[in-house]
C-alpha cells in the first residue's frame, strides 16, 4: 500500500461524485454524489496522515516529539470535522428537499427553473 | 486556552452569544405563552439584535486600540486564530453590514412574523462564522468557519418558503456544498504537501521544499491546492466562472439576505483568500503564476458580469450580475501581487483590495437596502418598476441614484476612488492590458447603471402613491450613501486605517 494508491482511490471517489453532481437530475442523487466527494476528501486526508506524517515522526532522533504526534493526528482531526459538518449539511439538504417537494411536487432538479430573466 | 485566547476570540464569542440570546428571546416572546398573554412584541427582537451588536463592535474596538485585556497579534488558540488588525478591519465591516441589514429591513421583516427569531439567529450565526473566518489562520478552522457561514446563509435564502425562495435555497446548498468539497480537496493537498495545517507552519515548510522549474506554482501539489482553493472561494466570492448560482439566489432569497450575502459573505471570503495567498507570496514561482491566474479570473468576471447585466429586466438579477462584475474589479487588485506601495513594501495590492471592499460595502448596502424598502411596498422587482421613483419618494430616489453612480465609479463617490486606486496598482505591476480591460468594462457598466438612474429620476409613472420608507430604512440607506461620499472625498481617513491593518504581508 502506497500513498499513490490511496490518492488514486480518493481522486476516483471525488471525480465520480463530481460527475454525479453535474449529471444527475434527482436532487437526492445529487446530495449523495456530494457526500461521495466529501468521502474522497476524507480518504485523501487519512492517506496523507498515514503516509506523510509518520515521516515527520521518523525524523526525530530523540523519540517522538509532541509536534510529530500533532502532525500525525492532524489528518484524522481533519476527517472528524469533515464528517460532522457534512452530517449537518445533509440535514439541511434533506429539509430543503422536503420543502422543495412540497412546493413543486417533484425532486427533479430540472424543475428548479422558475427564475428566469 | 488562556486569557489571551479568550480576548482574541471575544468579538466572535459575543456575536455567537447574541445569536443565542435572540433565539431565547424569540422563544420567550412567542405568542400565546404564559396562558395566552403575550409577553411583548416580536418587533422588539430587531432592537435587541441591533443594540446587541454593540457588544461585538466594542470588543473588536477594544482589541484594535488595546484598552483592556491581554492582547497579541500573533496566532492564538494553538495557532488557529489570529486577531490581528487585518482580521479586525474585516470584523468591523461584517458587524457594520449586519447592523445596516438589520436596521434597513425592519419593515420588510414583518412578513416573517412566524420566523423573525430564526432570521436574526441565522444572520447573527452567519456573521459570527464570518468573523471567525477572517481571523482563521489554520486550515481546519477555515473550513469550520466557512461552513458556519454557509449553512445559516442557505437557510436564510430559503426562509421566505415560497417557490422562488426554496429554489434559491436548494441551488445555493448544492453549489455551496460543491464549492466546499473543491476547497476541502485543495486544503487537504496543502496539508499533504507540507504536513501542517497552520498557515505559518505551511509557509515555513514550503520554504524547505524544492520548487521545480517549468511547473506552474513550482510544484504540481501546490498548483492543485491553489487552483482548488481559488475555485472553492470563487463560489463564495461570486466571481466568474463560478457565478452561476448568484442571480438565482439573489432573486429568490429575501432581499435583505441578498444584501447581506453580497457584502459580508464576499468580504470574508476575500479576506481569508488574501491571508492564505499572501502568506505564500514570498515564493517567486507562486507569485508569478498567481498574477496570470488572477488576471484571467478578473477579466472573465468583469466581462461576464457586465455583459450579462446588460440584458436583465429584473433588478435583483441585475444587482447580482453587478456584484459579479465588482468582484472582478477586486480581482484586479489580487493580480497586482507584489506591487509596492508608497512606503516601499509590497502592500499596494492588499491595500487597494481592502479600500475597494470598504467602499463597496457602503455603496452596495445603500443600493440593496434602498431597493429592499421599495420592493417591500410595491412587490415589483423589475427595473421598470423603479420608473419615476423620484416622484414617489424623492429622498430615497436621490440616495439610490448616488449609490448606483458610486457602483459605476463616478467622481466624487468612493466608487471612482477605489477603481482609480485598484487600476493604478495594476498598471504599476505592468498589467496595463488588464487595466485597459477594466476601464472598458466600466464603460459597458455605465450603460446599465445610467439607464436605471435615468429611469429613477426622469421616468414616467402611473403610480402616484407616495412611498414612505421608515426611519430605520432611510437611516441605513443614508449611512451607506454618506459612507460612499465621505470615503470618496477624503480617502485618507480609511487608507490610514488600512495601512495599520495590513498585517498579513
Amino acid at each position: 500500500m502506497t500513498l499513490e494508491i490511496v490518492l488514486v482511490v480518493a481522486g476516483a471517489l471525488f471525480s465520480i461524485g463530481l460527475f454525479g453532481v453535474l449529471a444527475r437530475r434527482n436532487i437526492i442523487a445529487v446530495i449523495m454524489s456530494l457526500e461521495l466527494m466529501f468521502n474522497g476528501v476524507l480518504v485523501a486526508a487519512i492517506g496523507f496522515s498515514r503516509f506523510t506524517a509518520p515521516a515527520a515522526l521518523m525524523d526525530t532522533s530523540g523519540g517522538i516529539t509532541e509536534a510529530a504526534v500533532r502532525s500525525a493526528l492532524t489528518g484524522h482531526m481533519f476527517a472528524v470535522f469533515v464528517i460532522s459538518i457534512a452530517a449537518a449539511e445533509t440535514a439541511l439538504a434533506l429539509a430543503l428537499v422536503f420543502a422543495f417537494y412540497r412546493a413543486q411536487q417533484s425532486v427533479e432538479i430540472t424543475d428548479a427553473s422558475a427564475m428566469k430573466n | 486556552m488562556n486569557a489571551q485566547d479568550y480576548w482574541a476570540l471575544s468579538p466572535v464569542i459575543a456575536m455567537a452569544g447574541l445569536a443565542i440570546v435572540l433565539l431565547s428571546a424569540d422563544a420567550l416572546l412567542a405568542e400565546r405563552m404564559f396562558g395566552g398573554r403575550r409577553f411583548g412584541s416580536k418587533r422588539a427582537l430587531s432592537w435587541v439584535a441591533f443594540i446587541g451588536l454593540l457588544a461585538p463592535a466594542l470588543l473588536a474596538l477594544n482589541l484594535w486600540f488595546g484598552w483592556v485585556g491581554e492582547q497579541t497579534s500573533d496566532p492564538v488558540v494553538y495557532g488557529t486564530f489570529t486577531a490581528d488588525r487585518f482580521a479586525l478591519f474585516f470584523q468591523f465591516l461584517i458587524i457594520g453590514a449586519t447592523a445596516a441589514v438589520i436596521l434597513g429591513s425592519v419593515p420588510y421583516l414583518n412578513q416573517f412574523r412566524d420566523s423573525l427569531g430564526e432570521f436574526f439567529t441565522l444572520i447573527l450565526t452567519a456573521a459570527a462564522g464570518m468573523m471567525l473566518l477572517v481571523g482563521a489562520s489554520e486550515l481546519i478552522t477555515i473550513y469550520v468557519a466557512l461552513e458556519t457561514t454557509a449553512l445559516p446563509a442557505i437557510a436564510l435564502a430559503a426562509l421566505r418558503r415560497d417557490g422562488f425562495s426554496i429554489e434559491a435555497g436548494a441551488k445555493f446548498l448544492i453549489l455551496s456544498a460543491l464549492s466546499t468539497a473543491l476547497l476541502l480537496f485543495g486544503l487537504v493537498f496543502l496539508y499533504g504537501y507540507t504536513g501542517a495545517t497552520r498557515i505559518d507552519e505551511i509557509v515555513a515548510r514550503m520554504a524547505t521544499l524544492p520548487f521545480e522549474a517549468g511547473v506552474p506554482f513550482g510544484s504540481l501539489a501546490v498548483m492543485l491546492a491553489v487552483l482548488l482553493i481559488v475555485a472553492g472561494f470563487g463560489f463564495k466570492m461570486a466571481i466568474a466562472p463560478w457565478h452561476m448560482w448568484v442571480p438565482d439566489v439573489y432573486q429568490g432569497a429575501p432581499t435583505p439576505v441578498a444584501a447581506f450575502l453580497s457584502v459580508a459573505s464576499k468580504a470574508s471570503a476575500f479576506a481569508v483568500l488574501m491571508r492564505i495567498l499572501y502568506a505564500m507570496a514570498d515564493f517567486d514561482p507562486v507569485a508569478n503564476d498567481w498574477q496570470i491566474l488572477f488576471a484571467l479570473i478578473a477579466t472573465a468576471s468583469m466581462t461576464v458580469g457586465n455583459l450579462l447585466a446588460l440584458t436583465q429586466s429584473n433588478m435583483k438579477r441585475l444587482l447580482a450580475y453587478s456584484t459579479i462584475a465588482q468582484a472582478g474589479y477586486i480581482m484586479v487588485g489580487f493580480a497586482a501581487v507584489g506591487a509596492a506601495s508608497s512606503s516601499g513594501t509590497a502592500t499596494a495590492g492588499p491595500q487597494s483590495i481592502m479600500y475597494y471592499l470598504a467602499g463597496y460595502t457602503f455603496t452596495n448596502l445603500a443600493v440593496f437596502l434602498g431597493f429592499t424598502a421599495i420592493i417591500h411596498r410595491t412587490g415589483d422587482d423589475t427595473i421598470a418598476g423603479l420608473s419615476g421613483l423620484v416622484k414617489r419618494s424623492p429622498v430615497l430616489a436621490i440616495l439610490m441614484s448616488i449609490g448606483l453612480l458610486s457602483l459605476l465609479g463616478m467622481p466624487p463617490t468612493v466608487g471612482f476612488m477605489t477603481k482609480a486606486v485598484i487600476f493604478s496598482t495594476a498598471v504599476d505591476q505592468g498589467l496595463i492590458w488588464l487595466a485597459v480591460v477594466a476601464v472598458v468594462n466600466t464603460v459597458i457598466a455605465a450603460y446599465y447603471y445610467l439607464r436605471i438612474v435615468g429611469l429613477i429620476l426622469f421616468g414616467d409613472t402611473d403610480n402616484t402613491d407616495r412611498t414612505r420608507p421608515s426611519t430605520g430604512e432611510m437611516t441605513a440607506v443614508a449611512i451607506g450613501v454618506a459612507g460612499s461620499l465621505v470615503l470618496g472625498v477624503v480617502p485618507w481617513l480609511v487608507l490610514q486605517l488600512i495601512d495599520d491593518a495590513i498585517t498579513i504581508v
